[in-house]
């Protein structure tokens, strides 16, 4: 399977002297929205740094876009988006933005593009600093999407946002996957599930599930993928 | 190396710098004010021509240390770091433009102190004042990578600032300003001799004390950034991709 866009096989990471990721393996196929979704703490985020490749390994392999996690050849066709909004606070949106920019060596034009894309063009001249929290973040989103990277790698991009953005934003991730654009989105939310073509349900570090909304459905005989997700728990709990 | 991303980060903490005038009027107005303050409290522009040449090498030192180490951190909190190292762009580009943009901080700091020393403090040069903002310049890179270097040791910004007793203030105290190095005991006189200030300073009194350049001026010049380049090496090692 060559042409996954991330192949994760026995992926082992420890952080603070704790597994927090155990032998994990998956693949995510080019164009899909993949929701990562499980309790806090389980380990989502150290799953999405090992994809871009800054997250210290113990074991296993991560290959994205056909090269291995973090490497050169990877720095301009990936877009992260950390889960604490990371633009420089100091500095007005776009000028970070250009900033970012001119690193990736994306065109100066994509910078009111992507501040568009998140809704922020009339904050563009205000300081990072003085966004609201969901402003920042949507700041923060706008450096993941700047030279249309091939794939998008958002942690809970959503957090804090009202319906209208939320539902403006997943429009735009949509809009993005089908134009080929690969995307890892990771999320608390369960109602933000329905939402992926994919899911992965993680769990301390395992995954629990691998499969769509509604094969997780049918699996679980849970319409809602709340219950699928706590019927799944239970379930483990028994077999264990 | 990439020039181009160097550039940018240059021009992005220099706009940084922009949207906070009152970090730019001080490290602007301070040190010219400490030279001020120190000429009225020797009273005396022979005494005052003796130290500020040290001083012109010590603030730049201590302020860029503080700076740097700061910003660094910053940059490592705000996961900013985090983001540019999953981006194309090297650790000497990162670096290179640091140096860049507090290095020109620095020139212009020095340039404001020692006009003001020079033309009302009553301080003479023999050498060439070009000489003066070159070392001045290169203890400013020193000062930039040794705090771009603890600054990786440091998790808060409370801990960085700790850094500057621990990593300055012996260099300040033992560099020649308060004592001559050859007066010290020998204990003191070697820990002068392996810290890159003392050459700093050393440079500084040759240039204001002598019109010709010698070559002990060039080793000392050759010490300072030899020093201020393993600094940054040092701190290029403590910058990583991949992180616990
Ligand atoms: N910098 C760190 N050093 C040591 N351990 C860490 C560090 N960051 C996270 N951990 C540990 O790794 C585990 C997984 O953390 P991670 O941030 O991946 O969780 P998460 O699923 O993203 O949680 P959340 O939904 O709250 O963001 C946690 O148990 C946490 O304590
Ligand atoms: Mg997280």
């Amino acid at each position: 399977m060559t042409n996954s866009a991330i192949v994760v096989a026995g992926l082992r990471v420890i952080r603070g002297g704790r597994d927090v990721l155990r032998d994990l393996s998956f693949t995510v196929e080019p164009g899909s929205v993949t929701g990562l979704l499980g309790p806090s703490g389980c380990g989502k985020t150290t799953l999405m740094r090992a994809i871009v490749g800054v997250q210290l390994t113990h074991g296993g392999s991560v290959t994205v876009l056909g090269e291995p996690a973090g490497s050169k050849p990877l720095r301009n066709r990936i877009g992260y988006a950390t889960q604490n909004p990371a633009v420089y606070a100091d500095l007005t949106i776009t000028e970070s933005l250009r900033y970012f920019a001119s690193v990736l060596g994306a065109p100066r034009a994509s910078v009111a593009e992507v501040i568009e894309q998140v809704g922020l063009t009339s904050h563009a001249d205000v300081l990072v600093g003085q966004l609201s929290g969901g402003q920042r973040g949507r700041a923060s989103l706008a450096v993941a999407l700047l030279g249309s990277p091939e794939l998008l790698v958002l942690d809970e991009p959503t957090v804090g946002l009202d319906p209208v953005l939320r539902e403006h934003l997943w429009d735009l991730f949509h809009r993005l996957a089908a134009q080929g654009t690969t995307l890892v989105v990771s999320s608390h939310v369960m109602d933000e599930a329905a939402r992926c073509t994919r899911l992965l349900l993680m769990r301390e570090g395992v995954l629990l599930a691998d499969d769509s909304p509604d094969a997780l459905r049918a699996e679980t005989g849970q319409q809602d993928l709340e219950q699928a997700f706590l019927h799944l728990v239970r379930e483990k709990e028994h077999t264990s | 190396m990439s020039a181009s991303i160097t550039l940018a980060t240059t021009r992005r903490i220099l706009n940084q710098l922009r949207h906070d005038p009152r970090t730019v009027v001080m490290l602007v107005l301070v040190p010219t004010l400490l030279m001020v303050l120190l000429r009225f409290v020797f009273n005396s522009a022979v005494v005052f021509s003796h130290v500020a040449p040290a001083l012109l090498g010590v603030f730049p030192f201590v302020i860029m240390f503080l700076i740097a180490s700061i910003t660094t951190l910053r940059e490592r909190t705000t996961g900013t770091l985090e983001r540019l190292m999953t981006m194309p762009l090297g650790k000497f580009d990162l670096l290179a433009g640091y140096a860049l943009a507090f290095g020109l901080v620095a020139v212009v700091q020095v340039l404001v102190a020692a006009a003001v020393s020079l033309w009302w403090l009553g301080l003479t040069v023999q050498g060439s004042v070009w000489s003066l903002l070159l070392i001045t310049a290169l203890d400013a890179l020193l000062g930039m990578a040794l705090g771009l270097f603890v600054s990786a040791f440091a998790t808060t910004e409370f801990q960085a600032i700790q850094f500057m007793p621990v990593f300055v203030l012996p260099q300040a105290l033992l560099c020649g300003l308060f004592q001559p190095r050859s007066e010290m005991g020998w204990l003191l006189n070697w820990l002068s001799d392996v810290m890159p200030l003392s050459y700093a300073v050393e440079a500084l009194q040759q240039v204001t004390g002598g019109a010709e350049w010698t070559a002990t001026l060039t080793r000392n010049l050759l010490v300072v950034l030899g020093c201020a380049l393993l600094a940054l090496a040092l701190g290029a090692a403590t910058l990583r991709r991949r992180t616990p």
